[in-house]
């Protein structure tokens, strides 16, 4: 009785282990696998070629991706410029400065933000945002913009990785212990005195990791950019130009590459230089906030 | 002097005025899904499939996307649940605290929670092709699968790992095995795992790139693995791209029942966890 019991222990332990193995290696087969299906392309074309030519005629055997990385670049500056102030601002204002009952209003709506899928987000982008900036910014600036261009997609990727960046800004901010603040206010210090002198100079590292978490997650975001950035694969000259994200690039041509072996090897090229791009930031991200996490607590 | 309590007050003031921002941001999100996708809004659009001519503006619904979404995430939420449920108690249970390994297995999913979907859409596609499938309802269920185990895994890790020490060793110290330490694990943290499944669950429906190249679209509804399925993001999205008016606002009415499935699941999830923790210690 007692070994079955003990025997069943261990072979549960054994399935989970094996379980949690064949989960973990997915990272690896992912990019195996996506390095084996654009090794034709990489084989026909060397690294400097495909990501510093700007010239992209498929049908002629041309792969210049450079007009995709500078549209997936400028976009995620965009975003990142536009929502790290303000979500550094509203999670130093939810942590320090707000009271309860100013929380419990606007920790549902981060909630919210955080749930819409990436979709409604485009259509929000396409019915506001869109008609915003061709009718309204853009004519101050330029002769004229249809308004699906680089800054609608920037707009509206900065919105949709608020929830995240205030939420790993949050966590971070209220891992600083207590005591640093009092002592610091005991000092003489004004609030916010203390909050960029103690506080955020405490987490400064792991401020960092999660704007650079945050820009990963911008990197392949696809319908949402999608459906507001025009999509002309030209490498855009102002924000009121159209671009051509390397997520929107790999989402409109699948249907019709499958013809053409080197056109999907391409293909698959942009998708194994997104993965190793987010892989690498996300390493480098989570290894920091584990060690700040481990610091704290 | 008085330098300092003038920028506090203009940082507070700026502060107030980011929170709003953002506050204004989710007001102006909502409001413009319901506004425009109501007025398109009926009882045809969730019950019918779509007629003839319906994308030149005829009649019928998407109730073949709401089915086809709701299969592919309830397939694949359930096969999520069977690896992932394993996982975390192996993660949390069975392996030491400072154990490499759970150090290295957190690190994996996380950077797989990171991946695009679009990366995974093309990687599932790749898979496809392999095993020689045509883009169907099995497709699609792989690659949300596959894109639901890390965000599970990740949800549900982060409830485990706030399990009081002394009841994992109240139960080892009155001689229970760890596999039965897990039935005391879990009463503890059963409402936290059931609202995890449920925020994962609505990440999943509304992903688009995922499924786009390998569930396909279809007006029917799919009665088999191997039949292409619609998905209610897909739905949306090709609609808009349509340039007739009345197959746009149905875009905007499948906008408005995507994001009420979305934020019945984020508000059932809350609900669960402030609900149901009368078994949880503090």
């Amino acid at each position: 009785m007692m070994l079955a019991r003990v025997a069943k222990d261990k072979a549960a332990g054994g399935i989970m282990f094996t379980l949690t193995l064949l989960s973990m290696v997915l990272v690896v087969v992912m990019g195996v696998g996506l390095y084996l299906k654009s090794a034709p392309v990489l084989a026909e074309y060397s690294l400097g070629d495909l990501l510093l030519s700007s010239s992209w005629k498929p049908m002629r055997g041309e792969f210049g991706f450079l007009p995709f990385v500078m549209g997936t670049i400028w976009v995620t500056v965009i975003a990142i410029a536009m929502a790290v102030p303000v979500s550094l601002l509203t999670a130093i204002y939810l942590t320090e400065y707000a009271r309860p009952a100013i929380r419990k209003y606007v920790f549902p709506a981060l909630d919210i933000l955080a749930a819409l899928p990436s979709v409604i987000y485009g259509v929000w982008g396409t019915l506001l945002i869109v008609p915003f900036i061709s009718e309204r910014l853009a004519p101050r600036f330029v002769e004229f913009s249809t308004g699906y261009t680089m800054l609608a997609g920037g707009i509206v990727l900065g919105v949709m990785i608020l929830p995240l960046l205030v939420s790993l800004f949050i966590e971070l901010i209220t891992s600083v212990p207590g005591e640093l603040r009092e002592a610091s206010i005991s000092l003489g210090a004004t609030r916010w005195q203390t909050t960029k002198k103690v506080v955020v100079r405490n987490v400064f590292p792991g401020l960092m990791a999660a704007v650079v978490l945050a820009v990963s997650r911008a990197l392949g975001e696809t319908i949402a950019v999608l459906m507001v950035c025009g999509n002309l694969p030209e490498i855009p000259r102002s924000i009121f130009d159209a671009c051509y994200p390397i997520p929107a690039l790999i989402a409109n041509n699948y249907g019709e590459m499958l013809s053409l072996p080197r056109y999907e090897a391409a293909l698959m090229f942009a998708a194994l230089l997104l993965f190793i791009v987010v892989l690498l930031f996300n390493l480098i991200s989570r290894v920091i906030l584990y060690r700040i996490e481990k610091t704290f607590f | 002097m008085k330098l300092k309590f003038a920028e506090e007050k203009f940082f507070k003031i700026l502060m107030i005025g980011a929170t709003m921002t953002v506050l204004a941001f989710v007001v102006s999100i909502i409001y413009s899904i319901l506004s425009k996708g109501w007025g398109a809004m009926s009882w045809d659009m969730i019950f019918k499939l779509p007629g003839g001519g319906f994308y030149i503006g005829k009649e019928g619904g998407f109730l073949n996307a709401i089915a086809g979404s709701l299969y592919i995430v309830g397939a694949s939420a359930a096969l999520g649940l069977l690896v992932s449920i394993p996982v975390v108690f192996y993660l949390n249970i069975y392996l030491k605290r400072r154990s490499r390994l759970a150090y290295v297995a957190r690190i994996a999913y996380d950077v797989l929670f990171g991946i695009p979907s679009i990366v995974y859409g093309a990687f599932g596609f790749t898979i496809m092709i392999y095993f020689g499938l045509k883009t169907s309802l099995l497709g699609g269920i792989i690659v949300i699968t596959l894109l639901i185990i890390p965000i599970f895994i990740r949800s549900m890790d982060e409830v485990a790992r706030q399990l009081p020490r002394e009841i994992i060793d109240a139960s080892y110290s009155l001689g229970a095995t760890r596999l039965e330490t897990i039935r005391v694990a879990l009463r503890q943290i059963a409402p936290g795992i059931a609202t995890a499944t449920l925020l994962s669950v609505g990440r999943a429906i509304g992903d688009a790139a995922g499924v786009m190249f390998t569930a396909g679209y279809t007006d029917s509804i799919p009665t088999s693995l191997s039949q292409p399925a619609a998905t209610l993001p897909l739905a949306v999205f090709f609609q808009l791209s349509s340039p007739i008016k009345e197959v746009q606002d149905r875009a905007y009415a499948a906008a408005l029942v995507l994001t009420i499935i979305v934020l019945l699941l984020s508000i059932l999830g809350r609900y669960i966890t402030n609900r149901f923790s009368k078994h949880k210690l503090k």
